[in-house]
């Protein structure tokens, strides 16, 4: 017997494997994968159009008094922030409920084997997919919204100022915010999932 | 020798739960030896303790106090990852309500164990189709658990306790959520296994089906165990509960 009084210590998860179910998962319960992703995408859509709407009143002179720039730019620094923390209150909600419906799993999970990072890079990874597909799509949305916007009320001579270099910039913050935020909401129920011994796991009655 | 004719031993096991302000003891220094290759069945009402001792047993849940030998590997020493390593190599979980992976087929479910052991790819998946060919349902490995029947299931979760060639098979209630004759065919099945590949199999059960194939039957009562019955006692037991 090779296990006869010493333990081997080998368990493993490859990384292709995680990604899979992680997938699967996001597949399953796509209506609410949905839903969670909109509410990332529609906070990031409005980052990136705030952003976009600097970049294009930095091109062209104004008459509003420094003050009022200050003023103005204050506010919309409240409202993204306001939006943002909305959007990942949202996903945590989302990540807590799925995490609590698949107790049973992750307790099923540990009794074959895994380990608590196998479970918490599973959700990790469910989390960061939806992060980096809505972040994508709400940075892209919303800038484009705004440039529209922009072209059609200022001109399109305003909109030809801002390069591609600042798009892109826009661009790999929004996707950047979005992704770190997601990121913060998965890991507290990731790790609370994780971290449960087995029997209570299995025990849950939701 | 004796080192190794036992494969699991208790010693002064105790649990205790905490419930509101009072505390529950669930097992009460319980003694137990089982030896390697035996089939026992632990019966007992529900609430007597016959499900923590056999979340202690599986290394799910830590004991208050005592201590679990698991092929005289002391269990409250292993830290996490050889405790995952114990689990996934030297024991195999059956439960009552299957407990299948439900985004996975009966195939990868069966193979996800061989997966965490490092098998490689073909080979764990070779190794899931013989399982599911051995339980009877080298027909359905492509299907998802909400595709399969209750007995299909656990057949599946049994296929899936044995992938890794476990010494030990832990069947909690494994006839619980089943009709009289589908238990009665699991019960046949484990009882195969326990006599063709050797395996260890202990069930938490009251179903009485279960004492016809059980070497031993240890009946738990209040955390404690009641009684030990050896097959020989139970052959007459059953003789008689067939004759009323």
């Amino acid at each position: 017997m090779s296990d006869h009084k010493k333990l081997g210590r080998q368990v493993h998860l490859p990384f292709r494997k995680s990604v899979e179910i992680a997938m699967n998962n996001i597949r399953l319960r796509l209506g609410r994968s949905t839903v969670t992703a909109f509410g990332i995408l529609l906070g990031i859509a409005f980052l990136a159009s705030v952003l976009v709407q600097g970049a294009v009143n930095a091109g062209i002179k104004t008459d509003m008094t420094p003050d009022a720039i200050k003023q103005q730019y204050y506010r919309q620094v409240w409202l993204v922030t306001l939006a943002l923390l909305m959007s990942t209150i949202g996903i945590t909600n989302s990540m807590l409920m799925s995490v609590t419906e698949r107790f049973k799993e992750i307790g099923t999970m540990k009794c074959l084997g895994a380990l608590d990072s196998f479970v918490v890079r599973m959700f990790i990874l469910e989390g960061m997919f939806m992060g980096v597909l809505a972040s994508a799509a709400g940075a892209i949305v919303g800038g484009g919204i705004m440039l529209l916007s922009a072209g059609w009320s200022l001109g399109w001579s305003s909109v030809r100022n801002v390069s591609m270099g600042q798009i892109g910039l826009i661009l790999l913050v929004c996707l950047g915010v979005g992704t770190f935020l997601t990121f913060l909401a998965t890991i507290a129920p990731a790790i609370r999932a994780a971290r449960m011994p087995p029997a209570a796991a299995l025990r849950a009655e939701i | 020798m004796a080192t190794n004719e036992y494969v699991v031993r208790t010693k002064d096991l105790s649990k205790e739960f905490q419930l509101g302000g009072e505390v529950l003891r669930a097992l009460k220094s319980v003694h137990l030896d089982i030896r390697r290759g035996e089939y026992i069945s632990i019966m007992g009402p529900s609430g007597s303790g016959k499900s923590t001792l056999f979340n202690m047993i599986g290394g799910l849940d830590k004991p208050t106090s005592g201590t679990v030998f698991i092929n005289d590997v002391d269990m409250a020493q292993l830290d996490a990852q050889e405790l995952a390593y114990l689990r996934c190599r030297t024991i195999g979980y059956i439960f009552q309500s299957f407990n299948l992976i439900p985004v996975m087929t009966a195939l990868e479910n069966v193979t996800l164990p061989t997966v965490f052991a490092g098998t490689p790819t073909d080979d764990g998946i070779e190794r899931g189709i013989e399982l599911l060919n051995t339980v009877g349902l080298g027909e359905r490995l492509h299907h998802k658990p909400n595709e399969l029947s209750g007995g299909q299931q656990q057949r599946v979760a049994i296929a899936r306790a044995l992938a890794n060639s476990p010494s030990i098979v832990l069947a909690d209630e494994p006839t619980g959520n089943l009709d009289l004759k589908t238990g009665k065919e699991i019960i046949e099945l484990l009882k195969k296994l326990n006599k063709e590949q050797n395996v260890t199999i202990i069930s938490a059960t009251h179903d009485l089906k279960m004492l016809d194939v059980s070497d031993r039957v240890l009946w738990i009562r209040d955390g404690g165990i009641e009684r030990v019955e050896e097959r020989a006692d139970l052959d007459i037991k059953v003789g008689e509960l067939e004759g009323e």
